[in-house]
């Protein structure tokens, strides 16, 4: 019982991620009608609002300093960055060590604007073009992005730490009734699926609770019509560009910490993304949700030893396993709804 | 002649001519002269030329004539390979068998991921493409390659070792790829004056097999099997209507580009006897699609086009670097050469990918034909007085619509 928490446990960062990304897709595809290839690389892009801003922090300048020297009996050199000699370094130090939740503030609206921009200046000129010509140019897009950030930032990993008072991990079981020791579980994950949970209501709340999330429904089941009752649809749909971008983009931010951001972690991340969204129905959100976590738990369970022992390799292909069956079986995905893609 | 009209003939020569005289043609600078960074009439990338053209040719016949757009097809070019490296291994270093094993290897591979596939059209087929060669990445990355069943080699890529059984070779053949005792890599290099030309064997059994699967695949769009694909390609619904089931027809076009695909891998390891997971990739899927979209998808010469083009532009901006920057910009002024080498430094050596992805963008952005529409749009202006023939008359003969078949 306890391993077998502990598997869904380990799913639901992942799983996260996928939903995230999946929600993103999905609010483009069912606004928009169009299939971003170049979502992946907006959720790189988040990744790496959160080490630039690591970086930025972390400038600093240098002094020597006459009472020490280091083990060649130079005076020893210390690296001071900007942020602690202006602010002290007790807050300064809480500035850097907190870089990545603070990523946050840079990120929404960097991935907004570049959400805007993406819509205005390419995606718009796709709309009447066909799915393939849809495909084709965000894929180019995602080269150029990856490409970009690869120039900027190297080919390798980056590590960006979490702060240090949600690093280690809790034991979770001793909270719900279990043994110690039988369910411990870094901390950092707990956050980030409980930030995932918060944007994820978030986004279903402000569509349903809201007015503008109500036009933006109705749009989304009929385009025409509202555009004729004098709404201006368009705009509000680059809103939600420019909001799915920042999904994403929160995503990354925040999944740093648990996997170092390189240049290609979008892309790998894309493809499982698109099986996601397939899987829960192209164009329903909480089919994109469920399937995201589902994909993730299920991920987790394939990768126990026992598991791998049986069938080597099944962590690998779960997934692709599942949406094959599931496509085969379901067309339409877990939950999605009929006219949407059809024939 | 062959079969073919007029117009199609005289393709076919053109390109006979260009693939036999290559040598020539891409070495039209003296080999030590400053210029000849841009010469590409060496063996291997010659050899890369033709085999990337192949795949790109096969998948044209999916892609062009059906519409389908598959997003997996590296993964046919892989087992290819693979299958090749293996007949090296087991039986003999002979490239006969071994490319016709890639071929038929590849062949099985795709009716198996056709047929689930094609039940899906649109993006669901682009995306089951992609998540099909993804499985097939991971499992020739990592999971084929544990020590009890050791199919790929994992990351370090299959290759022949000294110990391997070998069971049909022949003692004196060439310990390397070779044709009945031909090594693939016995090249006669032709010295005229400045210039040097290199004759490779491996090139021109690329170049033979080439002619041959591209004869086929003009064939074959004139048929009226080709007629067939081009209408799924225009209206699958209505062709369903008229009772006729597409999907027989989908599923040979999968498996013919599919085919194509195994003989492109084939002929890669044929070339150069080794088989790495990376080739199976989505990237690598990304490539030939590129290579398709940008010679111009659809048309007979625009893959082979694409092809040519990428292949070539790839090695020769991985090739330039900042002092060749500068050497090029000299004559400026020192602030505005390094001004223009900062600008222009992104774009090449390693940043060549940057280039591809903008180009591939602006090629779909403003001329979705290629290469091949942009040569047309080039004639038409000089002939614009010509009166239009009648064949253009859009009520009559409705041009084929770029779409995916939805």
């Amino acid at each position: 019982m306890d391993s077998f928490l502990l598997q869904i446990l380990n799913g639901l960062d992942k799983g996260s991620a996928y939903a995230l990304i999946a929600l993103g897709l999905t609010l483009i595809f069912g606004t928009l009608g169009v299939v971003n290839f170049a979502h992946g690389a907006l959720f790189m892009i988040g990744a790496f609002c959160a080490v630039t801003l690591n970086k930025l922090l972390t400038l600093s300048f240098e002094t020597v300093d006459e009472t020490k020297t280091d083990f060649l009996g130079n005076p020893l050199k210390v690296e001071t960055p900007y942020v602690e000699a202006w602010f002290g370094p007790e807050f300064g130090g809480a500035l850097i060590d907190w870089s990545v939740p603070l990523a946050i503030l840079l990120a929404i609206p960097v991935m907004v604007g570049i959400g805007f921009v993406m819509e205005r200046g390419l995606i718009k000129h796709f709309y009447k073009r066909p799915h393939a010509d849809q495909i084709l140019v965000t894929f180019g897009l995602a080269i150029v992005l990856q490409e970009i950030i690869k120039y900027y930032f190297g080919a390798n990993p980056i590590q960006t730490p979490e702060p240090s008072a949600l690093r280690g991990s809790i034991d979770i079981g001793t909270m719900i009734g279990f043994e110690a020791n039988r369910i411990i579980y870094p901390i950092w994950r707990l956050v980030y699926f409980f930030f995932a949970m918060v944007i994820i209501a978030g986004v279903f709340g402000f569509l349903q609770f809201t007015t503008f999330g109500m036009v933006v429904r109705a749009g989304m089941a009929d385009r025409e019509t509202v555009g004729l009752l004098g709404i201006n649809i368009d705009r509000r749909f680059t809103i939600m560009f420019g909001i799915a971008a920042a999904v994403a983009g929160l995503a990354g931010v925040m999944y740093g910490p648990l996997n170092p951001p390189n240049y290609h972690m979008g892309m790998d991340f894309l493809v499982l993304s698109f099986v996601v969204v397939v899987v829960g129905g192209m164009g329903s959100l909480p089919g994109a949700v469920l399937a995201g976590f589902m994909l993730g738990i299920l991920e987790s369970f394939a990768s126990t030893t026992w598991a791998t022992t049986t069938i080597p390799g099944i962590n690998q292909i779960i997934i692709y396993l599942v949406a094959i069956i599931v496509l085969l079986t379901r067309p339409r995905g877990l939950m999605g709804r009929k006219g949407v893609m059809e024939e | 002649m062959l079969g073919l009209n007029r117009k199609d003939t005289t393709l076919l020569i053109v390109v006979f001519l260009l693939t036999m005289l290559a040598p020539f043609l891409l070495n039209p600078f003296p080999a030590d002269s400053a210029m000849a960074q841009f010469n590409a009439g060496y063996p291997d990338l010659m050899q890369r030329f033709v085999i990337f053209g192949i795949f790109a040719v096969g998948f044209n016949i999916l892609f062009g004539l059906t519409g389908y757009l598959s997003f997996g097809h590296a993964a046919f070019l892989g087992v290819g390979s693979y299958a090749a490296v293996w007949m090296f291994k087991l039986f003999t270093f002979n490239v006969v068998p071994a490319i016709a094993a890639a071929v038929v290897v590849a062949g099985l591979f795709s009716v198996l991921i056709g047929y689930v596939s094609l039940r899906r059209s649109g993006i669901y087929f682009s995306i089951l493409t992609l998540a099909f060669a993804q499985m097939s990445f991971a499992l020739a990355y990592s999971v084929l390659s544990n020590p009890k069943f050791n199919l790929t080699n994992g990351e370090t890529g299959l290759q022949v070792y000294a110990d391997d059984p070998q069971i049909f070779a022949v003692a004196g053949s060439p310990n390397l790829p070779h044709l009945f005792g031909l090594s693939m890599r016995s090249t006669y290099t032709m010295d005229v004056g400045a210039w040097s030309f290199d004759f490779n064997a491996g090139y021109y059994l690329c170049a033979v097999i080439m002619l041959v699967v591209f004869y086929l695949s003009v064939r074959l769009f004139r048929s009226p099997f080709g007629m067939m694909l081009r209408a799924i390609k225009s209206n699958q619904q209505r062709l369903n209507y008229t009772g006729l089931n597409s999907r027989p027809y989908t599923l040979a076009a999968f498996v013919i580009s599919g085919m194509y695909a195994g003989l492109a891998g084939g002929l890669l390891a044929a070339m150069d006897p080794l088989a790495g997971a990376e080739r199976m990739q989505w990237t690598a899927s990304g490539e030939v699609v590129l290579m398709t979209i940008l010679g111009g998808a659809g048309t007979l010469i625009g893959p082979v086009l694409g092809a040519g083009f990428i292949k070539y532009f790839e090695n020769i901006f991985s090739k330039i670097n900042d002092n060749v920057l500068h050497s090029w910009f000299a004559f400026l002024p020192d602030g505005m050469e390094d001004f223009m080498v900062t600008i222009i430094h992104p774009f090449v050596g390693k940043g060549w990918h940057l280039t591809l992805g903008l180009l591939f963008m602006l090629v779909v952005i403003f001329l979705p034909g290629g290469l091949v529409e942009g040569g047309q749009r080039i004639a038409r202006l000089f002939k614009r007085n010509t009166t239009q023939t009648p064949g253009n008359d859009p009520e009559h003969h409705p041009k084929p619509s770029p779409h995916v078949a939805e």
